[in-house]
């Protein structure tokens, strides 16, 4: 099988598995994609059923580094979007192709449910018409459920929640197996990921788009910005205006697993006049996710947590949950959504320049990815690319992250066969030294340390790398060439 | 395949100097097995990267360094005819005296006649102090960065600074400078100690009071810390490197997972003078129960429990509803912090605290309802981050069906 990987020098000068004597000078892929997030690589996923050449770029040195590796990791039902919109429509249908595809893949996902808990009159008043819109959008599990029957499903609740809605279908899901499934189902198939290649300018002639990136130029027939927080510039690029990315950072904070047993469902904050607040979720690695805020910035680097949103969250969470401010803080992470401010997605093609645009991909982008890859290869298709026939993908199955489905310590069939999965090298996290290796020889190896960590889960543990931080290190560097 | 199942008389989960200790004295009068289960590739716990000197307390002569002073403990465990088993982790419970347990060998699961739990403490990390800013690398525990130097001999950066005034934070900074690095400050949230400025020097190393980091910067690489003084001012440490020391938590995980209550205090499990946690069978030794003393310490605490460990297996009925021990603030913490059945008296006599505070006055008042048991001046200062005692001779007046016992500084 052909894998094409860089991460540095220039970009290769020939595409390889092309006879060079049919490659034009220098090489042009058929279709790149910008930005290698949860959406880039469901895109590229998406295109490799074709016979085409596809580029994915990544200014960064991982896939699913950016938005993608910092967000509250739910698969939403789309319960609450705006009936009619796109998005509302590719949540519901990526929801539901996501949830096959994790099972295809062993991507862990839990349906947990979730709870639109109201803590006052207003919020209870509130339901019904969220109740209504949640049939509109076509789900129709959904109920309100009166403070009694909260109270059972959830007897840790804070005092004073008044009622919920209930929405069965909720489910959290494995951030970061995600977009890995799907860059490594797209690279398997002939796709080639660049890494640290970071798109600087774009020249578009009237058949070939030239991107000159970090690594110098790349050549391609038809691109597409999946861009992220920064599809607004790539867009003004190729001479739009259309929208502009304003970064909405949300601080989350992890509480250790021992909080796990607190919570059983995602507790939702009901929509109000007064803002989006903040929600309470069980994670698939058996934490509790707090946050998150919500912050209009400039600065689409500042990832960083700050004093006043650990406070305000901590604040938010004792009212929801109190036990579980008496717990450990295993983590502390921001991410940065993509808002364009307007409450809907930003997908727009311009056939006649051979360019589609993924842009405002909000929240919601991890459930909707598959439902957007498959809508932008249709745009794709009906603007004038000759697509051919699909073809079935190989199949992958990624390494289980989830404590919902066994992992390789507690699977004596596996050790008996390869000592090295009982050898438990993370402790709090009891990651062995077997996935560790697993994940270094991968078709896409991390290239740092946070890199493995969210392939393996290794060092993430409440210790923070105290006991195996040395260790994984070690490991690590092991592996570099 | 499947989990083998087995059965021991005694057994130990944790081969640092307190498991290894309990496990050494027990093996010397069990009749029975006595097996030691380490999660680890080498046992000896954190003294086998700790390189300075001053282990072994005064039966060494000059002190013995971390790692020698580890491999004593393990050589008198296995001497004494203990069974220890490296790599093997417990991984939950499986009964109220039944461990399931992962090593390269395979499944287990094991039930034991008791079980003494010493699993240690770990300093807590940037995350957990709730330390704001980015996430960059360089940012260390104490506990990494001596494994990272010691063990691995990997390189970690050119200047440091140290959060933290104990004698841990000391270390870190020994083994920074090992590691080639310069010191540039130690700082402590603690107001000074003395009279003095509230900046002087430590070890060659500006140890700055009063200050809070407020933050960490860096994306790639850590480039500062950013702390708040007493006085309002704020200041940027440009570092490419920041060890959190201290601040230790008991690594209670299997703890509290099995039926185990925990002392609010220590965050430990609760054990009264014999080591008997509220668990029928369940002895905690060392750090587990108060992050953190001396290995010597711990190492005492678990030959003291062979014991009360003797006992139970002897048909001793288990205590139940004891009074326990609870300090007041600016107190923390107190061990035992359960009250044993007549006659229990803690190691040495004497029961350890630790303060958040210098104490304005140096007494220490015990009640047990409206009733005082005992007062005691304190002959040497309470300094925080450090352990001080109060004298046990008062617990036969413990009511044992009475209310909570609580000390506190008058």
């Amino acid at each position: 099988m052909n894998r094409t990987i860089t991460t540095a020098g220039a970009l290769p000068a020939d595409l390889p598995g092309i006879p060079s004597a049919d490659q034009a000078d220098p090489p042009v892929y058929d279709v790149t994609v910008v930005g290698a997030g949860v959406v880039g690589t469901a895109i590229a996923r998406e295109l490799a059923r074709y016979r085409l050449r596809i580029a994915l770029v990544e200014a960064s040195d991982d896939i699913g580094n950016g938005t993608s590796k910092a967000n509250t990791a739910i698969l939403h039902t789309g319960f609450d979007a705006v009936p009619g919109s796109l998005e509302a429509r590719l949540v519901r249908e990526g929801q539901r192709r996501l949830l096959a595809y994790a099972a295809e893949t062993g991507i862990p996902v839990e349906r947990v449910g979730a709870l639109l808990v109201a803590w006052d009159q207003e919020q209870l008043a509130a339901l019904p018409a969220l109740l209504a819109k949640a049939e509109r959008n076509d789900h129709h599990a959904a109920r309100i459920l009166d403070a009694e029957e909260l109270r059972a499903r959830e007897p840790l609740l804070g005092p004073g929640a008044l009622g919920a809605l209930e929405i069965p279908d909720e489910s959290i899901i494995c951030p970061w197996t995600t977009p890995l499934a799907y860059a490594t189902q797209a690279v398997r198939a002939g796709v080639h990921l660049h890494l640290n290649c970071r798109v600087r300018h774009i020249d578009s002639g009237v058949d070939i788009h030239t991107l000159s990136t970090s690594r110098g130029p790349l050549r391609t027939r038809h691109l597409i910005n999946a861009a992220g927080l920064h599809a607004d510039e790539l867009d003004r690029e190729l001479g739009h205006d259309a929208f502009t990315v304003t970064p909405r950072r949300g601080q989350l904070i992890v509480f250790d697993k021992l909080a796990r047993d607190l919570v059983s469902h995602i507790l939702l904050p009901v929509p109000t006049a007064a803002g989006k607040g903040v929600l309470v979720a069980p994670t698939v690695f058996g934490n509790v996710l707090l946050g998150p805020t919500a912050e209009e910035l400039d600065d689409k680097t500042a990832t960083g947590s700050t004093a006043d949103g650990i406070a305000l969250l901590r604040e938010r969470g004792r009212r929801i949950l109190p036990a579980l401010l008496d717990e450990e803080v295993t983590a502390v992470y921001a991410g940065l959504r993509a808002a364009t401010g307007q409450e809907d997605y930003r997908i727009q093609d311009h056939p006649d320049r051979r360019y589609i645009a993924v842009g405002g991909i909000r929240s919601t982008g991890l459930t909707a990815s598959m439902a957007i890859a498959a809508h932008v290869v249709e745009l794709l298709g009906a603007s004038g690319l000759d697509l051919g026939v699909p073809s079935e993908l190989p199949p992958v199955t990624m390494p289980n992250l989830g404590e919902a489905f066994p992992r390789p310590y507690q699977d004596a069939g596996l050790i008996a066969g390869d000592a090295a999965y009982g050898t438990i090298v993370c402790h709090c996290e009891r990651v062995t030294a077997g996935e560790i290796r697993d994940a270094l020889g991968a078709t896409i190896p991390p290239h740092s340390r946070d890199g493995l960590s969210r392939r393996t889960r290794a060092g993430n543990g409440r210790c923070q790398g105290f006991y195996c931080g040395a260790a994984v290190r070690a490991l690590f560097e092991e592996a570099r060439p | 395949m499947i989990r083998r199942e087995r059965t021991v008389d005694v057994l130990v989960v944790g081969g640092g100097p307190a498991g290894l200790g309990a496990g050494a004295e027990l093996a010397a009068s069990v009749a029975g097995r006595v097996e030691i289960l380490e999660r680890e590739q080498t046992a000896g716990g954190i003294p086998r990267h700790c390189l300075h000197g001053g282990f072994g307390g005064r039966t060494a002569r000059g002190g013995l360094t971390g790692p020698a002073y580890a491999r004593e403990c393990v050589a008198a465990a296995e001497r004494a005819g203990a069974v220890l088993r490296t790599g093997v982790t417990v991984t939950g419970w499986a009964g109220p005296l039944t461990v399931d347990t992962t090593a390269p060998t395979g499944l287990e699961r094991i039930t034991a006649r008791a079980v003494v739990l010493a699993t240690g403490a770990r300093e807590r990390p940037r995350s957990a102090r709730l330390v704001p800013g980015t996430r960059p690398p360089g940012v260390y525990t104490t506990g990494e960065l001596q494994q990272a130097v010691h063990l691995h001999r990997q390189r970690i950066g050119t200047r440091a600074v140290v959060i933290g005034d104990e004698p841990v934070s000391r270390a870190a900074a020994d083994t920074l400078r090992v590691a080639g690095l310069d010191v540039v400050a130690m700082v402590t949230d603690r107001p000074p100690s003395g009279p003095l400025a509230p900046t002087r020097l430590r070890d060659r190393t500006p140890l700055l009071t009063h200050a809070t980091v407020t933050g960490l910067t860096g994306r790639e690489r850590l480039t500062g810390v950013a702390l708040r003084h007493h006085d309002g001012r704020t200041t940027t440490l440009r570092c490419d490197t920041v060890v959190f020391t201290a601040d230790w938590i008991p690594d209670h995980e299997l703890a509290r997972r099995g039926a185990v209550t925990l002392d609010p205090g220590t965050r430990g499990p609760a054990h009264d003078a014999s080591y008997r946690t509220t668990g029928t069978g369940v002895f905690a030794v060392g750090n587990l129960l108060h992050g953190v003393e001396r290995a010597g310490v711990a190492s005492a605490e678990g030959r003291a429990a062979a014991v009360p460990v003797l006992r139970h297996l002897a048909g001793d009925a288990w205590p139940s509803d004891r009074p326990s021990l609870a300090v007041d603030a600016p107190l923390q913490w107190i061990a035992p912090n359960l009250v044993g059945p007549g006659g229990d008296i803690p190691l040495r006599g004497r029961f350890t605290l630790r303060t958040a505070r210098r104490p304005a006055s140096p007494l220490l008042v015990v009640r047990q309802g409206g009733r005082e048991l005992h007062r005691q001046r304190l002959l040497l200062p309470a300094v925080p981050g450090r352990p001080f005692h109060l004298r046990a001779d008062w617990l036969d007046r413990v009511d044992p069906h009475g209310p909570t016992v609580r000390i506190a500084m008058s």
